[in-house]
């Protein structure tokens, strides 16, 4: 059985680099084989956004199952909101059936701020208790309630914390939840402020945390200042600092974009250096031919044979 | 208390347009302290039913009778010498009153007029917050005594999400993050290790699956 490629990177102690595919509000499964196309080579593992934000789209199962045709190591995104947990636990068996190494369970947004705004919103399990029910499948061989499998799913399980969330006090010790409930990689919400970011490092490392899992920064590069006023505005849990702000601001609006790589760069630069980051997730939303320039400019090429 | 809102008078309205005789039956108690079913919401309902009539000139036998609890047979049992002369009820009790109701008069149509929403504390004159959602396992003292099912938007167990923003919720920003409360008043309670425990996943059967959930008591039961 092949293992995750992620985790051998990160067991390597090398700086790994994932990215980001969100599937297509459609049925075209030649632009996940485009958006997969443009990241091999630049990127150890594509993480498949499942029904990001609540709007329907092609499923997450399905694009890693068409990345992983490519020969790329998808990650699972799987969201608590959308399936009970029969359909959680029959699908991390699916993933693993198909080859998917690498899964990473989260709670997802909330079904209001979707296009399925009548939606009944699942949570039958929460993100903790998703991680360790992937955990026990794969580590004990039982689904919840305890029957046993005749075969264990092989996943690498990844979870997802936002240094920036309130309450603030509170961010670290959810972090160490999230690792004693099994998470072995985690990635953190878009980095744009650098010195709240490594406070947080600071916490992480006093409590050891940073030996217990990886941890992968975010990245996201903006676009224009209307991006990046949007995000600050109306995505929630997002830290963009006015500095930043001005910084594109400062740009003419031909030259926003470089200036978005430009920042995206410096962060990833500055990441590298942080003790405890172990690599990066590059989320360019609609914007994946940006991350081979990203990956290049940020001297994270090549990658590393593993 | 059960909370609930008067539907809309046009929805009302058409839902009661084929019937010529209408006897509409308030609820005494929670509907009553929440302004929405009692005997003055009850008689306004009516008095607005006729006037209607009145200026499309129609006639209708509209009678308001307000109950104390709509939710137990006793009370209900005084409808009988009314119920055969309306074509329909029109129920301002709450979605209980409306089915127990049914269960007593199996002949006439009843119309609910209300919308239920919740179970909910009163926090100031005019404003009801929903509190509990009935689960049937209150874990209530783990999460310092603020309910993560019925006020977390996504009914987290483990803490908060990474949606919420100086302390309110991602999904209504006039709504404060349940996970924020219980984490400050664990804090100030002195009890927020306690929150790195794992809660582990609840056990809905205690709330759906096996159809309504039932009380029998033998010791309450009149021999």
């Amino acid at each position: 059985m092949t293992e995750s490629r992620l985790k051998r990177v990160l067991t390597g102690s090398h700086f790994a680099v994932t990215a980001e595919c969100g599937p297509p509000k459609g049925a075209d499964p030649e632009v996940i084989r485009k958006k997969g196309n443009l990241l091999k080579g630049y990127v150890d593992s594509v993480n498949v956004t499942d029904n990001q934000t609540g709007v329907v789209r092609l499923s997450s199962l399905a694009a890693c199952a068409i990345l992983k045709e490519q020969g790329l190591d998808p990650v699972l995104q799987m969201v608590t909101r959308d399936r009970n947990r029969i359909a959680l636990q029959s699908d991390v068996l699916g993933a693993s059936a198909l080859g998917i190494r690498n899964i990473l369970c989260l709670s997802g947004d909330h079904q209001s701020l979707g296009n399925q705004k009548g939606a009944k919103g699942v949570f039958d399990l929460d993100s903790m208790q998703l991680l360790q029910t992937v955990r026990q499948m794969r580590d004990k061989g039982i689904v919840l309630g305890g029957d046993q499998l005749n075969a264990n799913p092989s996943l690498f399980v990844g979870a997802v914390e936002n240094p920036f969330g309130d309450p603030q006090s509170y961010r670290v010790a959810r972090l160490a939840k999230k690792v004693r409930a099994g998470a072995e990689f985690i990635q953190t919400q878009c980095i744009y402020n650098l010195s709240k970011f490594s406070e947080f490092m600071t916490q992480v490392r006093d409590k050891g945390l940073d030996t217990k899992v990886f941890i992968l920064g975010g990245i996201t590069p903006l676009k224009s200042v209307r991006m990046a006023e949007y995000m600050r505005d109306s995505v929630a849990g997002m830290d963009i600092p006015d500095e930043i702000i001005s910084r594109m601001k400062g740009a003419p609006p031909k030259e926003q974009r470089q200036e978005g790589i430009k920042i995206a760069v410096e962060t990833i630069q500055a990441l590298k250096e942080m003790k405890g980051v172990h690599g990066v997730h590059i989320m360019a939303i609609e914007w994946e031919d940006v991350v081979p320039e990203l990956v290049e400019k940020g001297g994270l090429l090549p990658r590393p044979e593993v | 208390m059960i909370t609930a809102e008067r539907k809309p008078f046009a929805e009302i309205k058409a839902a009661v347009a084929p019937y010529g005789k209408i006897l509409v039956v308030g609820c005494g108690t929670c509907v009553a302290e929440c302004a929405a079913g009692g005997e003055k919401e009850t008689a306004l309902l009516a008095s607005q039913l006729r006037l209607d009539a009145r200026n499309e000139a129609r006639t209708v036998d509209v009678k308001e009778v307000t109950l104390d609890r709509q939710c137990i047979y006793e009370f209900i049992d005084q409808l009988f010498p009314l119920v055969d002369q309306y074509d329909a009820i029109l129920s301002l009790g709450c979605g209980a009153g409306v089915q127990a109701m049914a269960e007593v008069l199996p002949k006439i149509h009843i119309v609910p007029a209300l919308n239920t929403t919740s179970i909910s504390e009163t926090m100031e004159q005019g404003v009801w917050r929903e509190d509990c959602r009935g689960c049937g396992d209150c874990k209530l003292d783990r999460f310092a005594d603020i309910c993560p099912i019925t006020r977390c938007a996504k009914g987290l167990f483990n803490g908060p999400c990474g949606g919420s923003k100086e302390g309110h919720c991602e999904v209504d920003p006039d709504v404060p993050c349940a996970w924020h409360l219980i984490i400050t008043r664990m804090e100030e309670t002195g009890r927020l290790e306690s929150m790195s425990e794992i809660e582990p996943p609840a056990d809905w059967s205690r709330t759906q699956g096996k159809g309504p959930r039932k009380i029998v008591r033998e010791d309450q039961k009149t021999p």
